[in-house]
């Protein structure tokens, strides 16, 4: 890749922004890559952790909301434990992945990660819990590729009990789906 | 209006343990060991979802606000600690606690979202806090059985111990409170070095490549170690480690045949109430070499 | 009768006049101002034609006070009062007064600047209207030096000292002297045997005729001032008489404790509870560990001296020493008294070895997880394993070992964030000195950055990739964990982008250089200051690299700081020809700058009321208590009394004293309150 820096492109407000979101300054970290060395998910990930911080750092904003390494970020905390400078590392990827999510620019790759999400908040906004059957049902519908998976599994939760057909809902179901429209 | 101070603990079961849940056991040990030896639960009322990973992913005011929910509603009852066996929620729960502490905008923003007040001042404890700060005692008198030659592996995972500045629990590269529990048992606590490993959490739907390979590290550790079974504290570990366990053997040709037993159901045991009373009978890996143990 | 005071504005190149509108101040220095007699504005009046104008004119316009209107008294306050010393004005009726530092450099707005350097002018003139003559104090001085420390550092200073024609003393605590460079292997650039080029100098102390060696002996206090300290050492019981042992080892080859570990070896090797610390120890005269010895520990259990303790006699019935034994097991410490004139402190530093709180490493309970320091112990041919580069825990051959740059160094999550400087190098050579001993071996660097600035470093480190195929992965070591005899290493590499996992057999830590555990309580004791990570504080990072914040007391080595071999040295020589200046001369002159508390006619002897504030908020330590006595010797009254000696002028007592007892000479309350008043409150 080829980063061009002249007096046009030198502003870049997609530090700033994330400091201000986070309160996280990017400045501090010194790319020792500790992070990277611990992640538990890096082996999978198109950019490293301290890649992703580089990318804030150079406000290259686009190659950090479209990785698919924000995704995959299973937040373990694990970077920001051993981190030599303290800098927030998993608490910067949440920020990346709301911002990731308001552009439009979440990868299509992990399509699997965003969709799931979705459903289980869908579940949580129209229960005020989970029903996992529910949420699995809409996963699934939305990422067909995924309905063989664990084909198995259903009936033998169903079997031991751990899975209700039923949705729970909470008394404050409604106070819930409020909740949801005020943090949109 | 008067909160008159309770001696009760409020209960935070939250989704995954709740009655009729995935990892329900979890929920039915914890309750069938605290009516044992305490100390008293008492389910907060109407309580919704934490929100877990996927809120505190993709919406920072949400996750925050679902959480403080519960916190006010248990503060309104008067409650002055909070139990949440599950470690997604007692992490999200104190993480949120601590935002809202620090952002007085964000309080303001949350507080109008969930048409409640939160002083947050509630503290909120996870499962092994609650049994080493009231049962300890308790089980060294009422333990009835020790078990012959059980080898355990504490598994924490992640969401108990980091972040380690916020949670302020244990040593987050050595921890030691559930092998202390482990050994109050009557087990043995082996030594081994993943403990505090991440086994992909989230990931078990989405991307189950990652849980297992993830898994498979750590059963593997465990196993070389010459664990008979593990103990966790976490229903998503459990899942993970118990629901995926014969697949992990497949993928890595690898038999594995390790229990997965809650430390509520190891103590539960100890003090020789019934298994299938804590849901020894719901695990995907059969738990009766674990029960057999303490026969 | 008033003062004919000279103002001198400087224009300071553009530094001030940029700013302020000089002339116009100097105008208005003169302007409802009797008693000013003289002023004029000049470019550089630092320079010699400024210094000479400001001669000539003391001299044509009989000024006996002068005001330099320039930068920071810091600067050039020495240069202009000696200016006036050499026309016989005495020169504390020369003032500075600051437009630069103070105004010309902090205002860019020039009215504003002119109008504050105005006021600047008008205070120090009426300070100067106040000034009265003060003469330098002068202190005789002691001809000797001390230094402590015997490591290398200290060796060098004490030996070019010592060849500059005066008495040393020199304290070690430990039992030899060498310090860290005498536990090394080979030294970097050149790959020389440390002890090979340490030992002639240790020699050469150790036979020198000005230099007297204590070992295994501390600092117990220090008093006094520059040119006359009192020190009391403490020479800890050896149980070894110095003078009668001839270092025949007799005694430590049947001592029966054999499984001590060692201190020199990093604990990967077993001394005796008598032991010399390593072959070429000097003195070669062994020492008891009592901690460990059988014999006191029996002693101390029965609450009996120690000679009377029969547990075991092995080292006493094997001296040959007669009629009296060299080993003296009732010996006690004893403390001896020594007078100097300048100390130079040169204590050293400790490895990082407790890294317990590196869990992420396991925390020191792998024993094939090693520090830089037990490396050097491994690769050293006097060490416990001959030089062999063997695994702690089994003694097989590493093929693979990971080295680990910045452990506990540039880490402020840990506490530490400075660089030690040394790492990058000595892991480059401990590279080399792997691959020459294990010639199939592999070498792994975890780095962040490779600092190799010295003379022949970089070609060195070079040589460690280019030549010895040692090969360095950037990025930092997340955890390390044992896997069969193996140990997992998962570290990273940014240049690539990956996550790096070894299986290695050794890993060695580059563990950071930290102060000694009682370098707080030890500056301390001396009255210097020390910094957040506790190295003593030089007086100005550039220009004054190894005067301490006391007079007289020198630094150097690394109690100042990181720094390698060749800077230590260099150090010390510094250190000693600051201490040779000082005794080059009889007396010593101070400035005059110091606190004096008054001093009146009986009944009143002085307004002092006696309560010490000023001793409890002195960071010098120059305040003594006097008692005033009567005819009949009884106490009527204590009192404070400033000791010149140690005064440095700074003026926290007479802020400090509640009954206004106490006077800067040079600050006075006149000098002071003529400047506040001279100034407009608007």
């Amino acid at each position: 890749m080829k980063i061009k820096i002249t007096t046009k492109e030198l502003k870049s407000d997609f530090a700033e922004e994330v400091k201000k979101r986070s309160g996280i300054d990017v400045k501090k970290c010194y790319q020792c890559g500790k992070c990277t060395a611990g992640c538990p998910v890096a082996y999978e990930m198109d950019y490293m952790p301290n890649q992703i911080i580089r990318f804030v750092q150079l406000g290259l904003k686009h190659e950090a909301l479209t990785s698919r390494t924000i995704w995959l970020c299973a937040s373990c905390i694990t970077c920001t434990t051993r981190c030599p400078k303290e800098v927030m590392i998993a608490e910067l990827m949440d920020v990346l992945r709301e911002m990731s999510l308001e552009e439009g620019l979440a990868n299509p790759l992990e399509k699997n990660i965003t969709t799931f999400h979705e459903a289980f908040l869908n579940s949580v906004k129209n229960h005020g819990r989970i029903s996992e059957i529910g949420m699995i049902q809409e996963y699934k519908m939305k990422r067909p590729k995924t309905v063989l998976q664990d084909l198995l599994v259903g009936p033998q939760m169903l079997s031991k009990g751990k899975l209700s057909f039923l949705p729970h809902n909470i008394k404050g179901k409604d106070a819930i789906k409020r909740i949801f429209e005020k943090c949109k | 209006m008067q909160i008159e101070e309770r001696k009760k603990i409020g209960y935070y079961p939250g989704c995954a343990i709740t009655m009729g849940s995935s990892s329900e056991e979890y929920g039915t040990s914890v309750l069938r060991v605290s009516e044992e030896i305490g100390p008293e639960l008492e389910e907060i009322h109407d309580w919704n979802c934490c929100g877990a990973s996927s809120a505190h992913a993709t919406n920072h005011k949400l996750s925050t606000a679902l959480s403080i929910r519960n916190i006010s509603l248990a503060e309104q009852s008067g409650y002055k600690e909070i139990l949440a066996p599950c470690p997604m929620c007692s992490q999200r729960l104190i993480i949120s606690q601590k935002d809202v502490a620090d952002d007085e905008e964000l309080k303001k923003d949350v507080e109008d979202a969930i048409e409640m007040p939160c002083d947050g001042d509630v503290k909120i404890i996870n499962y092994l806090e609650l049994i080493k700060n009231y049962c300890m005692d308790e089980i060294a008198e009422k333990k009835k059985k020790a078990p012959k030659d059980l080898k355990i592996a504490s598994y924490y995972g992640c969401l108990l111990l980091r972040p380690p500045k916020v949670l302020k629990f244990d040593d987050p590269e050595n921890p030691t409170s559930m092998e202390e529990i482990v050994e109050a048992t009557g087990a043995t606590s082996v030594d081994w070095e993943l403990k505090t490993n991440c086994c992909g959490g989230g990931f078990t739907l989405s991307r189950t490549d990652v849980v297992l390979k993830l898994t498979n590290d750590i059963l593997e550790c465990a196993a070389d170690a010459g664990a008979d079974a593990i103990a966790v504290a976490c229903p998503m570990c459990h899942a993970n480690l118990d629901m995926r366990q014969k697949k992990i053997g497949k993928e890595y040709k690898r038999k594995y045949d390790i229990p997965i037993v809650y430390i509520s159901e190891l103590i539960g045991l100890a003090l020789d109430l019934g298994p299938i009373s804590l849901g020894l009978n719901k695990h995907f890996i059969d738990t009766k070499s674990v029960v057999n143990a303490f026969a | 009768m008033g003062k004919k005071i000279g103002v001198f504005v400087c224009h300071c190149g553009t530094n001030i006049s940029a700013t302020v509108d000089v002339e116009k101040v100097a105008e208005e220095a003169k302007k409802n101002n009797p008693g000013v007699a003289y002023t004029t504005t000049y470019k550089y009046m630092c320079s010699d034609p400024g210094q000479k104008l400001l001669r000539d004119k003391i001299k044509e316009e009989g000024l006996d006070g002068v005001v330099v209107a320039a930068c920071s008294p810091k600067m050039h306050e020495h240069t202009f009062r000696n200016a006036a010393v050499k026309t016989g004005l005495n020169p504390y009726h020369v003032e500075i007064s600051n437009l630069r530092e103070q105004c010309s450099w902090v205002h860019p707005d020039k009215p504003t600047g002119t109008e504050k350097s105005i006021d600047l002018v008008r205070m120090m003139t009426e300070k100067t209207r106040k000034d009265r003559s003060l003469t330098p104090i002068k202190v005789p001085v002691t001809k000797r030096a001390l230094v402590i420390g015997g490591g290398i550092a200290g060796i060098q200073a004490a030996l070019d000292i010592a060849d500059g024609g005066h008495e040393v003393i020199m304290v070690e605590r430990e039992a030899s002297i060498g310090g860290h460079m005498a536990q090394l292997s080979e030294t970097f650039p050149t790959l020389d045997c440390s002890q090979c080029i340490m030992t002639p100098k240790m020699v050469e102390l150790a036979q020198h005729d000005n230099i007297k060696l204590y070992t295994w002996s501390e600092i117990e206090a220090v008093d006094g001032y520059i040119g006359n300290f009192d020190v009391k050492i403490r020479k800890k019981a050896r149980s070894v008489d110095l003078d009668l042992c001839t270092g025949c080892s007799s005694c430590w080859q049947v001592c029966p404790c054999k499984k001590i570990k060692s201190e020199f070896d990093m604990k990967l090797g077993n001394r005796t509870a008598i032991y010399i610390p390593f072959p070429q120890a000097i003195p070669s005269k062994p020492v008891i560990d009592r901690e460990n010895c059988i014999l006191f520990k029996d002693s101390r259990k029965k609450n009996i001296k120690p000679n009377d303790s029969k547990v075991c006699r092995k080292c006493i019935d094997a001296c040959p020493i007669a009629p009296v034994k060299a080993i003296d097991y009732n010996q006690e410490d004893e403390i001896v008294e020594e007078k100097v004139g300048a100390i130079v402190v040169a204590t050293g530093f400790k490895e990082l070895d407790d890294t317990s709180m590196y869990g992420e490493y396991g925390g020191g309970k792998y024993k094939d997880v090693i520090t830089g320091l037990q490396f050097e112990r491994l690769a050293s041919a006097s060490g416990p394993t001959e030089g062999k580069i063997e695994r702690p825990s089994d003694g097989k051959e590493p093929e693979i070992v990971v080295f680990i740059q910045c452990v506990g160094s540039r880490d402020p999550a840990k506490g530490c964030s400075y660089c030690s400087k040394t790492c990058c190098m000595y892991t480059a050579k401990h590279t080399m000195l792997y691959k020459h001993k294990v010639h199939d071996g592999h070498a792994f660097v975890f780095y962040i950055d490779i600092r190799c600035a010295g003379k022949d470093y970089e070609e060195f480190s070079q040589r460690a990739i280019e030549e010895e195929g040692a090969t360095y992965l950037r990025g930092r070591v997340s955890r390390i964990y044992k896997k069969g005899d193996k140990l997992v290493v998962l570290g990273a590499d940014t240049l690539t982008g990956s996550v790096v996992e070894i299986e290695a057999d050794m890993v060695v830590l580059a563990s950071a250089m930290k102060a000694q555990d009682d370098a707080e309580k030890f500056a301390q004791k001396l009255s210097i200051q020390y910094n957040k990570d506790k190295f003593f504080s030089e007086m100005h990072p550039k220009l004054k690299p190894v005067e301490s914040s006391s007079a007289a007391i020198l630094l150097a080595g690394t109690c100042q700081g990181p720094k390698d071999i060749p800077e230590t040295v260099a150090q010390a020589g510094a250190a000693a020809s600051k201490v040779l200046a000082l005794l080059s001369a009889d007396e010593l002159e101070r400035e005059p700058v110091v606190a004096k508390v008054d001093r009146l006619p009986p009944p009143v002897f002085s307004t002092c009321i006696g309560c010490f504030y000023c001793q409890r908020v002195c960071p010098y330590g120059a305040i003594e208590e006097e008692d005033i006595k009567a005819r009949d010797g009884s106490v009527i009254k204590t009192v404070a009394r400033v000791n010149e000696g140690l005064c440095q002028g700074c003026g926290l007592c007479a802020a400090t004293c509640r009954s206004k007892s106490v006077e800067l000479a040079g600050f006075n309350d006149e000098q002071v309150y003529a400047e506040i008043n001279s100034v407009e409150f608007n």
